[in-house]
Order: structure tokens, then sequence, then C-alpha cells
């Protein structure tokens, strides 16, 4: 399968994105964001950082280079799309998935190991997860409180839009297990094809036992099936 | 304009500093001539104070590539791999605006890193306050922990280790000290002498501003009521622009065309030029004009003493200016051919083809003032406390209050503001005795700390010395790794204090003594001095950051108890030293007697048995016995897994709190399984170690008999509050 992560100024999360991609087997490429064209791609990541310094709004920058409208051109003709923490952002920002995503409650950056609740599995990228499993994920961010006004949390909840919601270890989601204030406890969520996915913890990180856990290996390997 | 006795002193110079200066000009300086001395010859940047001691401490062993000198030192870890590390200090500047200053200090540290090709890896901190008590902690706390977070964060380095420490000695001059880490291959190593003949001196990464100007006269003089006029001496970091500038360099310097590079430090592109010309014997001329500027009108003055961040110089091999170039614009940097080398040994500046300001090198480097300042020897206090001269306390009140002290209780607070696992090769976080980072794609990692101890420092400067280097050893040791090198950041008072130079002089003479006996040498660091506010210095506050070696990643330890029925075991001899310790202060709030004895034999019998037991897999969790004594040892040890532990008292005539809250040196605690304890022990006694069983890990409960039962929940919680209630 052919991979592509696209690098803007600051990504930083890049290269452990595209060591993920490798070690399962993903022929992965890099793109430039000054670039215009994209190659054959069957998934394009857009990785965690802080491209163009978070400048301005968390992805907004990004969301109107050259590259992303190549990237909205490919998501259009049903090519997967997964966005990683700042990538999450960056589709928000690219009109690509609906919401925003605001400051952490606590109004600082936050870095840990966090549980999240599969709620869908019926699609590309959680088919090797079993519904309402528990994984460990690790968050780093800043920006990842998920805000979406009544309307269209009643669209994502009907349609069975949300992929994760923040949970404690036994599956429940308490006010405790969210760890920035997203609505309903919100980790990620699909856009209508189910094509797209926005997620603001990291699954690269959970690919190597040594380092972390295996908990982020069923979404590459959903991805490969 | 004339050179006005106020225009010197406003410069930080003495009046026979200038003398001098008069005499290696051969003339009066203009004032921008004036302003490059100051910048030259201030502490920060000539070690004008330290040099004399410095160069008693050993900086070589077997593996030591580049020892102090350079930006950062390297050391050998085996297979063509070098890592690149080193500490410096941001103090004042995170006083005065504590997001800013630590941010700026993350991103100096990263240069020095980078610009010697190594990718940087990992960060640490040793970050010090006040008082919690203090009207001002609060503040500079929440400010240097989400400045040094905000720079490494959006770098994309993570920040692994560190201490956060609260004293009332740093009330009035916080210390923040940031160390970075990198890997290079070993043949791919950038240095700061130039080389060669009219070759291109040029002016990369962000345009240069009013910041900072001045910055390092401000670190080299103490604080007063008017240092919040400071401020604009601080500079502003922005991490995205170091990121680019991180990766537009690792880029060049795949290529063959860099032959010598600097980064724009303190003193930003003085002492950038200064440097890498002192080190090649030759010369530089620089067309000021043509140095990017953010702001308009600026003069020669403010261009050579501005410390806007994010900046670097490079010498290019003739020809390779248009490849170097590309490579700048893909990243949207600046890329300005700024001078050339010259053979005349001087530092000419000229603007718009007028000379303004002629130095020559050796003046700004080779002869700055070097002070062999007086000081005098400090005395060690005599006085040692027994137990049965102090009020009466019960035994579970005082561990309490000690393991949910501000100095003692879990600092997830701080950490998890750290992104500490960007770059995917964090094997462990910080927490544990150290850091431990994978080098990518390889069996191999490092081993990182970052140690220091104010109290037995100013208790005894000797034996602190001493003690910091064996605590720093036994932080590596305590996760299976080999020690190998150091770098150090000696934060101190103002050293034209006989006394605060004595401190001085006697840490260094304490640092030697056992670096030399551990083999654990100093190949970089940084020494900052004027710690303090109105002739009331800071204690002596020595951080040392070391670098251990892990041949197989797999054989990684680390301090989490591992399963019930498991053996408690503490190597090492208790004494029941008391003065000095967390629990007189802690709990008498007593600060005087002396610190722990070193007996350096001893620590490095102990430490190589350690090792020897890692390899041999006989140890399930190793911990290191540090402020807090045994029995907090043992706590972490069981909250970090959340099984329990029932300990015994200990069947020999020391009183229980000397038996477990005493600070004695070079003692550690294993976690042994059943069937390995008899091989352990032999071990032990063939090496002829001292050691002893203390508990058993158990489920659910912290136990000391007849004294102590809390659910390990209860244990956590009294562990985990204090800075989510601060």
């Amino acid at each position: 399968m052919n991979s592509t992560v696209i690098v803007f100024p600051g990504s930083n999360c890049d290269r452990d994105i595209a060591v993920a991609l490798e070690k399962l087997n993903f022929k992965n490429k890099m793109v430039w964001h000054k670039d215009t064209t994209l190659p054959k791609s069957d998934l394009i990541v857009i990785p965690g950082g802080f491209s163009y310094g978070d400048y301005l709004r968390s992805g907004a920058m990004a969301a109107k280079s050259n590259i992303l409208k190549e990237v909205v051109r490919f998501a259009n003709n049903g090519c997967l799309i997964l966005g990683v923490c700042n990538g999450f952002q960056i589709l928000i920002e690219a009109g690509l998935l609906p919401g925003a995503l605001l400051r952490n409650k606590e109004l600082k950056f936050l870095s840990k190991n966090i549980f999240v609740k599969i709620l869908d599995n019926k699609n590309k990228f959680c088919n090797k997860y079993k519904k309402n499993q528990v994984i460990n994920l690790n968050i780093a961010h800043n920006e990842g409180n998920f805000f979406i006004d009544k309307e269209n949390l009643k669209k994502l909840e009907d349609q069975n839009l949300i992929a994760f919601k923040y949970c404690d270890q036994a599956g429940k989601e308490t006010e405790n297990s969210n760890p920035n204030g997203s609505i309903k406890n919100i980790a990620g969520i699909f856009n209508e094809k189910k094509n797209i996915l926005g997620m603001m913890p990291h699954p690269e990180r959970m690919i190597d036992h040594s380092v972390s856990n295996e908990d982020g290996v069923g979404l590459f390997l959903s991805i490969l099936s | 304009m004339k050179i006005t006795q106020e225009i010197i002193s406003k410069h930080g110079l003495k009046e026979e500093e200038y003398q001098k200066i008069r005499k290696l000009l051969k003339r009066e300086p203009n004032l921008l001539e004036l302003g490059i001395f100051s910048a030259m010859w201030n502490e920060h940047c000539s070690y004008k104070s330290s040099k004399f001691h410095l160069k008693n401490l050993p900086t070589k062993n077997k593996y030591v590539i580049q020892g102090p000198g350079e930006n950062a030192g390297v050391i050998d870890i085996g297979d063509d791999d070098a890592i690149i590390f080193k500490i410096e200090s941001h103090n004042h500047p995170s006083f005065i605006e504590p997001y800013q200053g630590a941010a700026t200090g993350v991103g100096g540290i990263l240069r020095d890193i980078f610009t010697m090709g190594a990718r940087p890896i990992a960060l640490l901190n040793s970050i010090h306050f006040g008082d919690p008590k203090n009207n001002n902690t609060k503040n500079l706390l929440n400010g240097v922990v989400s400045g040094i977070g905000g720079y490494g964060n959006c770098v994309g380095i993570p920040t692994v280790g560190g201490e956060t420490k609260f004293n009332s000695t740093y009330n009035e001059n916080i210390l923040v000290n940031a160390m970075a880490v990198g890997h290079a291959k070993k043949d791919k190593i950038f240095y700061s002498k130039a080389k060669g003949l009219g070759k291109s001196v040029v002016y990369v990464g962000s345009k240069t501003g009013r910041d900072g100007i001045h910055g390092a006269s401000m670190a080299s003089a103490e604080f007063d009521e008017n240092s919040e006029e400071k401020k604009p001496t601080v500079q502003v970091g922005d991490p995205f622009t170091e990121k680019l500038l991180m990766e537009a360099c690792l880029e060049l310097m795949k290529k063959k065309s860099i032959i010598a590079i600097q980064d724009m430090g303190a003193a930003g592109l003085t002492s950038s030029s200064v440097e890498m010309a002192s080190k090649g014997g030759l010369g530089i001329s620089l067309d000021l004009e043509k140095v990017p500027c953010r702001e308009e009108n600026m003069t020669p003055y403010e261009m050579m003493l501005s410390e806007s961040q994010e900046r670097m110089l490079i010498i290019l091999e003739t020809g390779k200016e248009n490849e170097a170039q590309k490579i700048f614009e893909k990243w949207d940097l600046d890329f300005v051919i700024i001078g050339k080398t010259i053979k005349e040994k001087n530092l000419i500046l000229k603007y718009n083809k007028t000379e303004v300001g002629k130095i020559p090198i050796d003046a700004l480097s080779d002869q700055a003032p070097i002070y062999e300042r007086d000081w005098k020897k400090n005395k060690i206090s005599q006085r040692k406390i027994k137990i049965k001269d102090l009020n009466k306390i019960k035994f579970k009140d005082a561990f309490i209050k000690i393991i949910s002290s501000s100095n003692h209780s879990n600092k997830n607070w701080v950490t998890n503001q750290f992104d500490q696992m960007v770059m995917g090769d964090t094997l462990q976080k910080s927490g544990g005795d150290s850091a431990v980072i994978r080098i990518h794609k390889k069996n191999k990692a490092i081993a990182i700390t970052v140690d220091s101890n104010a109290n037995y420092c100013k208790a005894h400067p000797t034996t602190g010395g001493k003690q910091i280097v064996c605590e720093s050893w036994r932080n590596l040791i305590s996760v299976g790794s080999k020690p190998i090198a150091i770098t150090n950041c000696l934060n101190f008072g103002n050293p034209e204090n006989s006394e605060i130079m004595g401190q001085f002089a006697e840490t260094i003479i304490g640092m030697k003594e056992a670096c030399e006996f551990l083999n654990y040498p100093v190949v970089s660091g940084n020494v900052s001095f004027y710690n303090g506010t109105n002739q009331k210095n800071i204690f002596p506050t020595p951080v040392i950051g070391g670098v251990g070696v892990i041949d197989n990643y797999n054989n990684v330890f680390d301090h989490k108890l591992k399963a019930e029925g498991n053996i408690i075991l503490v190597v090492g001899k208790t004494f029941g030293h008391l003065d000095q310790t967390a629990f007189l202060r802690e709990i008498y709030n007593k600060i005087e007697g002396p610190p722990p004895e070193i007996n350096l034999s001893n620590e490095k019998n102990n430490g190589l048995a350690i090792l020897k037991l890692a390899k041999e897999k006989l140890i399930c969790s190793i911990h290191d016995v540090s402020t807090g004594g045994i029995i907090s040892s043992i706590a972490e040890m069981s909250l970090s897994s959340m099984i329990g532990v029932k300990i015994n008292k200990p069947k020999k005539l020391l009183n229980l709190f000397e038996y477990f809250f005493s600070e004695d040196q070079g003692r550690y605690i294993l976690e042994v399984k059943p069937n390995d304890i008899g091989k352990v022990k032999q071990i032990l006694e063939d090496e002829n170690i001292h050691h002893e069983a203390v508990g058993v890990a158990q489920k659910k409960f912290f136990e000391v008999e007849n004294e102590i039962k809390l659910s390990v929940e209860e244990l956590y919680n009294l562990n985990n509050k204090w800075y989510y209630n601060y």
C-alpha cells in the first residue's frame, strides 16, 4: 500500500509516523509542502507538530498551503486521509472535518498517556479493533479541546462519525478521563464518507513495546486490510 | 562620542580593565569597540574568574572526542556514533521574564548541539525556585515550565528529565539550567575553528533585532531593585524558526561545504565571529550594512551586541555559496554573505564601506583578563544532630510530611507539560533515576540524568562537589548504564566575594576528586556567577548532567517494583547521618550541620557491583537512595507501579528515624526474586559490600512494621497533591 506523509515547516511527528508506516510495510513517501503534486497514494497522513509555528491559529496556515489543495482533491476521490494532532487541526481548518479545536481546558500543553474507546469499527481505520475496545495512546497538545455546535454534534452521533472518545481504563467516559475538555469526550472524528479521520492522540507513538505499547498498531493494520 | 567614566561602568567594565583595553588598542576605543570588549570580557563569555579553577577538572577518558572549549562536549559510544551534550544556565533572563527566559535557554542549548552536526535527541532541565510561600514563586514556576515546554515541544525534541526544586535561597534569583543531548556520526562533527583566507562568512537564520543587547553583561552582574528595568535585555524566542534553522543546518551538513560554524548565542555576532577567528588564528572582516535587520536604523553597535535568537554564522568553502543558499531558501531563512576571513588577525567592522571598528582578535580572546580571585576556605560544621535531642514526632507523620512536601512530591504537573515521546525513542521518561533514549534504529541507548544538591554544597562545598558527581554516577548505574562523562553548570554568587569564590574553588576540588576517581570527566559546561540580589548570594548550586551508555536497550533497568513476593534489599551501609537531610529540613526546619560523607571507594565498588548484578539479570528493579532516605526511595518504587511493600524494622541498634531517613551515600535499593537472592548475596559478599534485606513486595499496602500502613492509593494521593493544590 502506498502512503504519503505531508511535511510542513514545523511538522515534527513526520519522522515518527514514517517509522510506523514503514514498520508496517507501507511504501511511504515524504512530500514537502511547497510541492504541487502528490505521488500515487492510498493513504495520506498529515502529521503532528507545529506547522508554520502554529502562528495565527493551529493549522490555519497549513490549510492554505499549495499541497493541501491536492490533498482535498485526493480526498474527494476517496483516498484515505489521516490527520494526527496538528494534522487533525489542519483538516478542520481546511474544512475537511467539522468542529473546532480549542485550547485545553487547563490552558496548558498536556502530554500524557490516556485511554480512548473505539466507537465504530465498521470503517477503513478501525476494523482491526473491537467495538468499545479501550486502547492506551499518548497525547501531546495545547489545542485539543474539540468543540462542535449541537446540530452538527447530533449529526456526528447519528451517523456514527465519532471515532474515539476519551475514557478511563474500564471504558467509562468520565470527566476525569477527558484530558482537554473536549465536548462529549471526543478524541477523533470521521467525515461523512469515513475516508478522512482526524484524531488528537498519536497512534504512531504506540507501535513499539520497548517504548510504550502496541495499541496503535491496529489502526495501521486496519488501513492495510 | 567621548568615552566617559559613566559609559565604562555602564558596560560593566572596571577602570583597570578599561586601561587594559587602551593598552591593547594603543588608543581610546570608540563606543562600538567598547561595547564589543564589554561583551567579550564579561564573566559569562570570558570565564575570567573561573578559568583558573576550571583547568583543574579532568576532561579526558578513552571515550572523549571533544572536551570543553567547543560548543558542546563529544563522546564516542562506539560504531561511529557520537553523543554531543551540554548544559547551560539562563537564570537572570528567566527571573526577569520567566517564559521567554526559559524558552530561549532551551533554544540556546539546542543550537549548541546542532551547530556541531548533531540532531538533538533529548532535552533535560534543572530548575530551582524560591520558597513556595514567596509571592513571586508561583508565577515564576508557571512561566518557566511553560516556557521550557513551549520551546522544546515546538521544535519537536522530547524533554525527558530534570529536577524541580524549591529553596528560599532562590527567592530573588531563580535558576533555570537546560541540557541538550544530540547524536551525530563520528566523522560528521562540525567545529568552530575557521580555516583558509578569503572564505565567505555567512549569516543565516532570523533577522537581528534590538532584543537582548548586553544580555551577557546582565548575566554578569547581581540583581538589584531596578532589575525589572532590564526586561528589554531578555531575548524573545521563536521555536518555529529554530526548527527550520536546525533542519536547514543539518541538511547543509550532509554536504561538504562548511569549514566552521558557530551559533550566535551570548554576545551574538561579536562572540561568534571572534571565536571562529580566534580558534583559526586569522581575522574576520564584516560588512555590517548587509546584516539582515528586523528593525529600522539599527546601528553597528546594536547589530554587534544584539542577542536575537535563532541565528548562526557559517564559514563556507569557496564555491559552495549557491548550493548552501538554496537550502536556506527552501526553509525560508535568511542567507547573507556578510564578510570574509582575512589574514591580519583583526576583527574589522565596516558600515557602508567605512571602517567603524578594528580590534585585534587576541585582545578579545586570549588577552581577556583572567583573575585569580581571593578565596576563603569554608569551615565544615562538626555538629551532629542526634535523634534524642529532637522533639518527638510519630514516624508515620514524619514520612507523610516528607513525601507530600514540595520537594518530594510527584512532578507530573511539571513533566506533563513536556512532550516526552516525540521522536519515538524514549525508553524511560522523567520520574526514574535517569532518562533513557534509544539511538534511532540501533540497539544502543543512552542514559541521561541531571542532578544537584545545593544544601550539601552550602554545608560543605568540597563534599557537596564530590557528592553531586557521585549522585549523577549512581543515577546512571541505576538504569543499568555505564557512566561515561558529564557536563556541568556551576551556579554561584558573586565571585568578587572571597567566601563565594571559596565555595566555587572548593566545589571544583570536590568535583575533580570524584570525577578522577570514577573516570567520569567533564566534557562541557557553563559557569553562572553573580546569582544573587543586593549582596544576598544563592547557595552554591553546581548542576551536573551525566551521560551513560547501554549496549542493548533490552537491558535497561527502572525503579518500578515488578512483582509481589520479591525481596527488597538495601545495598551500601547505613550509618544514620541525619544532618542536612530532608527529614531535618522538612520536619524541624534545621539547616545546619555537615553533609553526609562521601567514600569514593565504596561508591565505586557498590556501583560496579550493581552493574554486575544487572548484567547477569539478577535484579528486577533498582533505585538509588537519595534525599528522603531509604523509606522515600522504597515509596517511590512502590508508587511507580502501585505494588505495595512490607518493610521490617532494622534489627540493629540504629534508631528507626536514623535508619530510614538518613542520607548516607553510595546506597541503592534492589528488588530481587526470592530464587535469585542467594546469588545476589554471594556476589555482594564476594565484593565485600554491605547489604541487608528490609522487606518484601506485597499487594496493595505500603507498610512499615508496626508504624505505617497505607494503601498504595492513599500513598499516591499524598505524593501527588502538592502541585495541584499549589
